[in-house]
């Protein structure tokens, strides 16, 4: 029985959790939320995490009913991801590792998610769909690696709808990206948005632009409301996406798909997922936002699959990276 | 007409035209699309693979002949390259029986697919979509035919910045693919080098700027 703990603040969610042998025990999170129209900036999302961690940390112990001796390894995020935020969240995890005299791991994000995704849906070896405000990755595993055969080549989808949602001055609360999927809800009329694939990857930076430019034009001449435009923008991004994990699912022969970070939520873009599965003979695997959604939880997951493969990170190596590929990590715990 | 692959946005037949063996390669809809999207996007992408296919034999660079397009239908009907194997098939098994050795075995493999691309960005075609699935190897695998086939995405363009990008995803589908295949790239930019004087040197360094942008991105979240 091993007993891992997770502490993750890469972005803007501080989330520690605690997993044992594939069990949730705990995961709470708390978010850093800033006014509509703002992004979050490092420094700020850092004081977020140092204001929080003690309490969060204090809660993820009650609510798994556990004291600190009944740890065996504290995993943290390693990268990729804000620098700020990454080492406030880091300096956490050393402090308690030495207090409690535990052995640490430094994981990458990425791996966490998908590692998480894995255990929760019990998807066997699927290509990997990993959508998030910073990473827009299609993955397969190869031969101990988590392998990208596609990606964004400039801006992440989340990021691209997270600046289309500070045109439209929408909330931050709960995430821009959930407020334009409930506007989207309601859009009706589609306006054709620049489609941009190349082979398995994807630029959204053009359509982004596009967009900025026309939509206060748009809208104020009554041709498209922001529903419309919401619903246009995630129709386009997200066909975009299929597009793309399909075309590496037939490049790879595999017929199973895992939606993952946090992008991977919404409804809307699991749905076209599903349709695109079933007409392959595929099967999807999707989680929610308790799991999609940075948490700390993932951090231990991984962690967790590391540590029971003999490995733990010397202290003096506990340091944090904004730059860590997916494909840097050798997978030591699948065959 | 028998269907033998469901690609990612099309189907593949096979059968015979007027006695030729012949695939029919149909470009089916795609409903988790919105319709007019994919009505544009399957419109968009007949006309261009066409396109490419003439303009490719046009330069003399082996592509399978077109014998008749249905647009309503959004239907290619082309040669069947019988007695070929897809590249992607030949490395892998060469380095399942080969081991180590496997490399310096692939290397005028990888010289000659360097040299097709060298001559189709020479000529303004760009490929959108270089994979080694997709890239056909006709009769002996020693002999190096190459047919590249599956124009999709492809267009024409002389802008060194695009020709980096096609270069980009050829690189990427080949080391996520073959992992430790990265000589055999270094081999096939060699070639490419020769196959496309004139622009090579503006090309790589925009490959080089489009590498950057992907591997050293910061990401967050």
């Amino acid at each position: 029985m091993v007993i891992a703990i997770g502490f993750e603040g890469s972005a803007n969610k501080l989330g520690i959790g605690i997993m044992k042998d594939g069990v949730v025990l705990a995961n709470p999170r708390h978010t850093y939320i800033t006014p509509p129209g703002q992004g979050f900036l490092p420094r700020d999302t850092a004081k977020h995490h140092q204001a929080h961690a003690l309490d969060v940390l204090q809660k993820a112990l009650d609510e798994a009913k556990i004291k600190p001796e009944d740890i065996d390894v504290i995993c943290y995020t390693k990268g990729p991801g804000m620098g700020a935020p990454l080492v406030s969240t880091a300096i956490v995890a050393r402090t308690v590792a030495q207090l409690w005299q535990k052995p640490i791991i430094g994981v990458n994000h990425c791996i966490g998610h998908i590692e998480m995704g894995r255990l929760i849906t019990g998807a066997d070896n699927p290509t990997v769909l990993y959508v998030s405000g910073g990473n827009t990755q299609v993955i397969a595993y190869l031969e101990h690696r988590y392998r990208i055969f596609g990606e964004t080549i400039d801006i992440a989808v989340g990021n691209c709808l997270d600046r289309f949602a500070r045109v439209l001055k929408l909330s931050n609360d709960p995430s821009p990206g959930y407020n334009i999927e409930q506007l989207a809800k309601k859009g009706k009329k589609f306006l054709e948005l620049p489609y941009t694939v190349k082979g398995m990857d994807v630029s959204f930076s053009g359509l982004l632009s596009y967009i900025e430019e026309k939509a206060p034009g748009l809208i104020e001449s009554g041709e498209y409301t922001p529903e419309d435009l919401c619903f246009s923008l995630q129709e386009t991004v997200f066909a975009m996406l299929i597009e793309i994990t399909e075309r590496a699912m037939a490049h790879c022969g595999s017929d199973e798909v895992l939606i993952v970070g946090g992008v991977g939520c919404n409804q809307r873009l699991q749905e076209m997922m599903g349709i695109m599965t079933e007409e392959r003979g595929a099967k999807l695997y999707a989680t929610d936002d308790r799991f999609c959604i940075d948490n700390g939880a993932m951090i231990a997951q991984a962690g967790w699959e590391m540590f029971r493969t003999g490995q733990t990170t010397p202290l003096q190596e506990t340091t944090c990276t904004q730059r860590f590929r997916t494909d840097e990590v050798e997978v030591t715990w699948r065959s | 007409m028998k269907l033998i692959k469901q690609g990612a946005e099309a189907k593949i037949y096979r059968g015979d035209f007027y006695g030729r063996p012949c695939i029919l390669k149909e470009r089916f809809s795609k409903s988790y699309r919105q319709p007019a999207l994919d009505r544009s996007l399957t419109a968009q992408r007949i006309k261009a693979e066409v396109r490419a296919l003439f303009r490719c034999r046009l330069h003399g660079i082996s592509v399978p002949t077109v014998y008749f397009v249905d647009i309503d239908s959004s239907c290619i009907y082309m040669e069947d390259i019988t007695d070929s194997c897809t590249v992607r098939e030949y490395i892998v098994q060469t380095q399942k029986e080969n081991g180590d050795s496997a490399i310096s075995q692939l290397k005028p493999l990888a010289a000659k697919i360097g040299g097709i691309v060298g001559k189709m960005h020479g000529n303004n075609i760009l490929h959108g979509d270089l994979t080694t699935s997709n890239m056909l190897l006709r009769g002996s695998p020693l002999d190096l035919n190459i047919v590249m086939i599956d124009f999709g995405l492809s267009y024409f363009d002389s802008l060194a910045e695009n020709k980096g990008v096609d270069l980009y995803v050829l690189e990427r589908a080949l080391l996520s693919t073959h992992p430790n295949t990265e000589e055999l790239f270094t081999t096939l930019l060699e070639a490419y080098k020769q196959a496309n004087k004139k622009g090579a040197a503006e090309v790589i360094s925009k490959l080089d700027e489009v590498r950057m942008r992907g591997r050293k991105r910061t990401m967050v979240g």
